[in-house]
């Protein structure tokens, strides 16, 4: 029998597309492309001639290789641009094994790196990448080049899947959780556990006690941020920095995170979770090039 | 590149940080005979060259894994991973 009530998907965060206006025609340009399956996101993106041309946002389903293919299909969408004109793909991220059309595959620390590189500029030399299901730091250098990284995923508080069960438990759209977190009277300290599991029972008590959703959500962007502050530390924080992934969205772990490292975040003007993607598809350029050059003997 | 392999829990931080500067030249790649519990891999990394990388299934548990060579206190420290490599290129955080 139906209940009437309606499901609501709390942690559902908005997909998206885009086609760069300032490229009207990319017939004959050297087309790339990077595929960067996440756990929970999958992102396509197309550059022409080193460019960025079109993107793709969606969440990754059951079966990868058909997000992938989902993707770069969506990326594509009213550009009259199909698979087939794709020189070369790269496939990144958890999942880029399953990118079936991928010329070669390279981990999301590399690419992250590279489209952190050319999304926020030379000059970013520490990234921390929030993802779905895992937390990563990385140091690079002016051409984008990883210097050192590190990487959390042994369990899911301070990732996107951490945000989601909070947002679900609360109630809340895990797109709100940011503003909703500043609309306190005064900062709460962070929930002591940083295990996502406890953190939701401490969340439950405290909601019991009678703390505010606001409150309580205040208290987790705060324990998030002071997990992956403590990730940074290991190997410090070389400004400029920049914060990729989805959390990077999410203004109440980001503005706190630089409260307690003392740093502000370079600001983003496009969306954050692409940059593994970007990497990827600036890889591709490389490596079609590359071989280009072998096969002419240079 | 410096590859920091490990986590932080309640009880401490347990990492093992292996730079790959030399790895792709390292002759015999010594160091992944020399732990006891094979905790290290060859793998290509993203531009074909041969790195050692801290295997995945250890990455969560070298606090148990590493917790026979570790000396007690107050006992020298001469971890058969780190004095395997002779360039000096294995650390432990703990
Ligand atoms: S012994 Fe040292 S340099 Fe040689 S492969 Fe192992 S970590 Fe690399
Ligand atoms: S301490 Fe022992 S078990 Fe741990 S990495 Fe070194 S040799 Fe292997």
């Amino acid at each position: 029998m139906e209940s009437g009530i309606k499901q609501v998907d709390y942690w559902r965060w908005s997909e998206s597309r885009w086609t760069n206006p300032e490229i009207s025609d990319w017939k004959g340009g050297l087309v790339t492309a990077g595929i960067d399956i996440g756990s929970t996101s999958t992102q396509a993106v197309i550059f022409v001639d080193g460019k960025m041309y079109a993107y793709s946002s969606i969440r990754t389903g059951s079966n990868s290789p058909d997000s992938a293919l989902n993707a770069v299909k969506w990326a594509m969408d009213g550009t009259g641009m199909t698979q087939d004109d794709l020189n070369f793909t790269v496939g990144t991220g958890y999942g880029r094994v399953n990118v079936p059309f991928a010329d070669k595959t390279i981990t999301e620390i590399s690419c992250h790196a590279r489209g952190a590189n050319y999304l926020y500029g030379p000059t970013v030399r520490t990234i921390l990448d929030m993802g779905g299901q895992d937390c990563k730091a990385i140091h690079c250098d002016e051409k984008g080049s990883v210097t050192a990284f590190m990487m959390n995923d042994k369990c899911a508080a301070g990732t996107g899947r951490g945000m989601e069960v909070i947002a679900n438990l609360l109630s809340v759209h895990v797109e709100d959780i940011g503003d909703m977190s500043f609309q306190i009277d005064e900062e709460p300290p962070p929930v002591s556990s940083i295990c996502v599991i406890f953190a939701k029972s401490e969340a439950t008590n405290l909601m019991r006690r009678g703390w505010s959703k606001e409150k309580v959500l205040a208290a987790y962007c705060h324990a998030m941020a002071f997990r992956v502050v403590k990730l940074l530390e290991r190997e410090g924080v070389e400004e400029d920095f920049a914060i990729t992934g989805g959390i990077a969205k999410n203004k109440g772990v980001v503005k706190r995170i630089e409260s307690l490292l003392g740093i502000k975040a370079l600001e983003a003007n496009f969306d954050t979770q692409l940059a593994g993607a970007v990497g990827g598809a600036i890889f591709a350029k490389e490596f079609f090039e590359k071989a280009a050059r072998k096969r002419e003997g240079k | 590149m410096k590859a920091h392999y490990g986590y932080e829990d309640g009880s401490g931080s347990y990492y093992i940080t292996v730079n790959t500067e030399y790895c792709a030249t390292c002759d015999g790649k010594p160091c992944t005979d020399a732990c006891v519990q094979g905790i290290f891999a060859r793998e290509e990394d993203d531009f074909d060259d041969e790195i050692v990388v801290v295997r995945e299934d250890a990455r969560n548990s070298l606090k148990s894994i590493c917790a026979a060579c570790k000396p007690q206190i107050g006992g020298s420290r001469s971890l058969p991973c780190e004095v395997s490599c002779k360039q000096g290129m294995i650390a432990h955080s703990w």
